[in-house]
């Protein structure tokens, strides 16, 4: 690509052509305020927030899609565009619920940075404000249109990552609001919970329905016990809400954390991701063993079924391809499960008096504790899904500093994992975790090397070929479901020539979940959060000892002394589930 | 809550329409530049109104979700979800007409149908709209009932004109 010179407030800058003046005002040294702009997915020149004069030009000009020329001249900070900026955020805030003390996003609201820097009034202009609705229906999000500024990031979200598109701009000019298709709620449509719209929203418009409250309530009564698990991308998200750097790992404070909050088992869901292991890398080697009758029945390939927003997209857009997932549950409802069931028993408790509280990168994961056939011991297997944002909360909550707590260990056996746990909290993670278990069932021998790089990074599709003494395996790891909707295309067509497939609902998988810290848009457009989150999980596996899930001790235990062997009967009854065919829109 | 209003009237569509609604959109999706607005145009022209049942038939072929048709078909005013009653009440808010009055008659059809502008009685009978200048001005204020012209109207006039309709 050519280079051209600008000159952004008299400072020469040399940027590749078809740059936009955000960018070459980046490279030069210069922040310009944006609200609408998202990089990568949205480019709209909507807000007007980011607006620049040009030499020459009649009038200014939004940097965000603008695009430079040689010898053009751009200002930034002139009083002219200081004031329009000014007058387009008071605007915005004339229109705005303004209830900033009690919001949730206050302190990470975009809006309240910008009045802030821009030096605005709230109440410059007073007015009729658009009539707004609140949406609670689902149990993962509210949608509050009264704090909406229109930005549609959550629409761009919602269609370019994942293809769903279940929320949009209804109506026109200042009757204009962000719904759903015949003003539908949300739970009645095909919206998968995935929570991008959440981290991508600049305010508090869209927010997860907290759990917090209860599971202190919980913790609170004598009668109960109150188990808690985190995800494995929780903890290279957590400390970003205590000011560390992206990716910082806090497993050991995190632990910490748990146990000064009053939990009375501090377990670990990477435990059941190496039971996952187990149970899905045997369902593999079964249908591996049978593929071409499998192929003609329509379950082969074989695909993960962790990702719950994945499952909810799977039934609506795929209802006649079901039989292609595995029917083992996710890490989370595991966890729930073999606390209710085998620990219960160990405990010699009720599992109705076991309280099970996971923390979560997502927030589908508060639609999937409310699943049908998710319920091991009779009652559901999880209680209250938190995510890694309410967790944060109620660590500041409890009056706990979280940067200067010790490192601790996990509870004994739960809170026992390996490298494969961890990385399941990756795209890619899942599928390399079982290439390391099957590959030495199948083989005899422990796999030449334990890095299977050719299923990492933040490709959206990766794919790759494995010898298994002779025998190939062809996988495939998708991430973001716009990605997995290419990939199920060829299913549904009968074309695909995989035998197991990865899904991730979230870009780059769970450390990228709608449920972790938000990074605003700045953030997001300068740093890769994902790959560095991503790095933190990858380092941490590489130092361990026990990298396989075979390997895990407390799970060759739970099979010796209670599920027999994987895919057993019990096995079968208590970890694995059922999916229900749902309509497209 | 938004000024968008849905219908409440049972979708009536024939096979007929359905089969000229798919050839049409067959057409749009093959052409040089398929287009979600032009297939809702010319699905209203098959159907003279976008019922949810028409807008995901569009979304299935055109290959986009139901809320971005949604979007596009409350965006333009060209477009409407509601079907024209049997009996199309339309009163006119043109200038000469309201300067005599015909406010006060239109919110008097509206009280009187239990119907507000836009909306179509869930039987299907009954539609009201507020018109621009109709164009007979010496008769203000005009409402016009499918082609039967009223003119010269106060409010009190209006509950005998919607029994004469009832009762039809």
């Amino acid at each position: 690509m050519a280079l051209v010179n600008v000159k952004i407030n008299n400072i020469p800058v040399q940027v590749e052509e078809g740059s936009t003046i955000l960018e070459a005002a980046k490279a030069a040294g210069i922040k310009i305020p944006t609200l609408c702009y998202l990089k990568g997915v949205n480019a709209i020149g909507a807000c007007r927030v980011c607006v620049c004069e040009v030499k020459g030009a009649r009038s200014l000009v939004a940097a965000c899609v603008y695009p430079v020329n040689d010898g053009m001249e751009v200002f930034t900070n002139t009083e002219k565009v200081r004031q329009s900026r000014k007058t387009t955020v008071e605007l915005l805030l004339s229109n705005h619920n303004q209830e900033c003390t009690s919001c949730v996003r206050s302190g990470s609201c975009e809006l309240q940075t910008l009045a802030h820097e821009l030096g605005c009034d709230g109440s410059k202009f007073s007015g009729v404000k658009t009539p707004a609705d609140e949406d609670m229906s689902t149990p993962y999000l509210i949608r509050d249109n009264s704090k909406c500024v229109l930005c549609r990031r959550c629409s761009a979200v919602c269609k370019q990552y994942q293809s769903v598109a279940v929320i949009g701009p209804n109506g026109r000019g200042f009757d204009t609001h962000i719904g759903c298709a015949f003003e539908a709620k949300l739970m009645d449509t095909a919206c998968v919970g995935c929570g991008q719209c959440i981290v991508a929203c600049p305010t508090g418009a869209l927010r997860e329905k907290e759990e917090i409250d209860d599971v202190l309530a919980a913790i609170a009564d004598p009668t109960k016990r109150v188990i808690i698990g985190a995800a494995p991308s929780v903890r290279v998200g957590l400390g970003e809400e205590f000011g560390m750097e992206i990716g910082a790992n806090v497993e050991g404070k995190m632990a910490a954390a748990f146990r000064r909050i009053g939990f009375d088992d501090i377990f670990d869901v990477n435990f059941t991701a190496d039971l996952t292991i187990m149970e899905e890398g045997t369902e593999f080697l079964t249908r591996f063993k049978n593929k071409e009758q499998l192929k003609k029945e329509g379950k082969y390939p074989l695909i993960t079924s962790c990702s719950p927003a994945w499952i909810k997209f799977c039934e609506h857009n795929f209802p006649e391809q079901l039989g292609h997932l595995s029917s083992c549950k996710s890490p989370q409802q595991m966890f729930g499960a073999v606390c209710k069931t085998y620990y219960a028993e160990k405990l010699g408790m009720d599992p109705k008096d076991i309280v099970v509280v996971s923390v979560m990168p997502c927030t589908a994961k508060k639609f999937e504790k409310g699943r049908a056939d998710q319920s091991a011991a009779g009652v559901p297997d999880i209680d209250y899904a938190l995510t890694t944002r309410e967790l944060a909360k109620m660590i500041k909550r409890c009056g706990i500093l979280f940067n200067e707590l010790p490192d601790e260990k996990f509870d004994e056996p739960l809170g026992i994992f390996t490298g494969a746990g961890l990385i399941f909290g990756v795209t890619g993670g899942v599928m390399e975790a079982a290439l390391r278990t099957v590959y030495e069932i199948v083989v005899g021998k422990e796999a030449p090397s334990l890095d299977f790089v050719a299923v990492r990074g933040t490709d959206g599709i990766k794919e790759a070929e494995y010898d298994l003494n002779g025998t190939k395996v062809k996988v495939a790891v998708a991430s973001g479901l716009a990605n997995a909707r290419k990939l199920m295309d060829d299913v549904k067509a009968g074309k695909s020539d995989y035998d197991f497939i990865e899904i991730m609902s979230c870009p780059g998988g769970c450390v990228n979940g709608g449920g972790q810290p938000i990074k605003t848009a700045f953030e997001r457009n300068n740093y890769d959060i994902k790959a560095l989150r991503a790095a933190s999980i990858y380092n941490q596996d590489k130092g361990m000892e026990m990298r396989k899930s075979h390997m895990n001790p407390a799970v060759q235990e739970l099979y010796k002394t209670y599920f027999g062997e994987p895919n057993s009967h019990k096995a079968h009854e208590i970890l694995h589930t059922t999916y229900v065919k749902r309509n497209k829109f | 809550m938004s000024k968008i209003k849905l219908t409440t009237v049972t979708f009536k569509g024939t096979a007929e329409q359905e089969k000229q609604l798919r050839a049409m959109l067959n057409e749009e999706k093959s052409g040089a530049h398929p287009s979600v607005m032009a297939a809702l145009q010319k699905a209203q022209a098959i159907y003279s109104y976008l019922p949810i049942e028409v807008q995901t038939i569009i979304a299935e072929e055109m290959g986009v979700s139901l809320e971005e048709v949604f979007g596009v078909a409350t965006f333009y005013s060209q477009f409407t979800l509601n079907p024209k009653g049997e009996y199309a009440f339309a009163v006119c808010l043109g200038t000469a007409c309201y300067v005599k009055g015909s406010g006060e008659v239109f919110d008097k059809l509206c009280s009187t149908l239990g119907l507000g502008d836009g909306e179509t009685s869930a039987d299907g009978k009954y539609s009201v709209s507020a018109t621009r200048c109709v164009g007979c001005c010496g008769l203000a204020p005009v409402m016009t009932v499918n082609g039967d012209v009223y003119g010269k109207l106060t409010a009190k006039d209006v509950p005998d004109i919607v029994a004469k309709y009832k009762q039809a």
